[in-house]
């Protein structure tokens, strides 16, 4: 799904919630993953310029997950701690996205170089 | 263009968020409030989120942003009706939404709204009193 406007934003976060429906996840565990998904996209959007976002059904035996891997094209960010740190913030946000996303899942990983953009993978699972 | 409905109800404006906000609509939102509580001389403005079924970070800044311009307005601000998940989640996230009154749900909000109008204290400057202390404000 591309991220180009605040209404993506809202797109993200549905097809989110539909997807974690379909995969039972609790009402909790939906509530997470669709918040960490609307600040992650909505990063993307405010620093990366806006990009992509894609949507993974997982199973592990028994377990069920969901993976949202977000990509952008953006300046990237050249200090990824400080970036993860809660009240830093280079825009006009509150600066809790990426801290605030990393601790409503269960996996996160970021990858970035600055000049060429941005890529955000977490996971959550039932 | 869409927006969010205003009532007036006395001197009292009722907001119930009713769909997936995007940014732009929350934008519209704080400044037609604002707006609002100087054309009818709010001195209390409720907002009823029951049915958001998310608050990230943007949307508690913009619950806070209300908030704060009301209280400069001389108006106190009560949200309703957080859901558990969404209460959860804002919590994780971080977010502790610091000087925005809440109430379970309509009833209380308009009690504790109620009894700090009639104290005449006017906007209550510490937001971590969440209760008022006159039980039988409603008469």
């Amino acid at each position: 799904m591309s991220i180009r406007s605040s209404e993506d934003i809202v797109r993200v976060r549905q097809a989110v919630r539909a997807l974690a429906v379909d995969l039972r996840f609790s009402l909790v565990d939906q509530t997470k993953i669709v918040t960490a998904a609307s600040e992650l996209a909505r990063n993307t959007l405010d620093y990366g310029g806006g990009g992509l976002v894609r949507l993974e059904a997982l199973t592990e035996g028994a377990r069920r997950g969901l993976r949202l891997t977000f990509e952008d094209k953006g300046p990237g960010i050249a200090d990824i701690e400080r970036a993860l740190t809660d009240g830093y913030t280079s825009g006009s946000g509150l600066g809790l996205g990426l801290g605030g996303a990393r601790r409503l899942c269960n996996e996160f990983q970021i990858e970035s170089r600055p000049g060429e953009g941005t890529r955000v993978t977490i996971a959550r699972w039932t | 263009m869409e927006r969010i409905p205003i009532l007036k109800m006395g001197d009292h404006l009722l907001v119930t968020i009713q769909v997936d906000m995007h940014d732009r609509l929350a934008t519209t939102l704080q400044e037609d409030l604002t707006d609002r509580i100087v054309k009818v001389h709010a001195r209390a403005v409720l907002i009823d989120i029951s049915a958001l079924e998310i608050v990230d970070s943007f949307m508690g800044r913009m619950l806070g942003n209300i908030a704060a311009m009301a209280r400069v307005l001389d108006a106190e601000t009560v949200v309703v009706g957080m859901r558990p998940a969404v209460a959860i989640t804002l919590v994780e996230l971080g977010l502790t939404l610091k000087g925005v009154r809440t109430a379970l749900n309509v009833e209380k909000g308009m009690e504790i709204l109620r009894s700090s109008l009639a104290s005449g204290s006017g906007p209550v400057h510490a937001p971590e009193a969440q209760e008022p202390e006159s039980a039988d404000a409603e008469g």
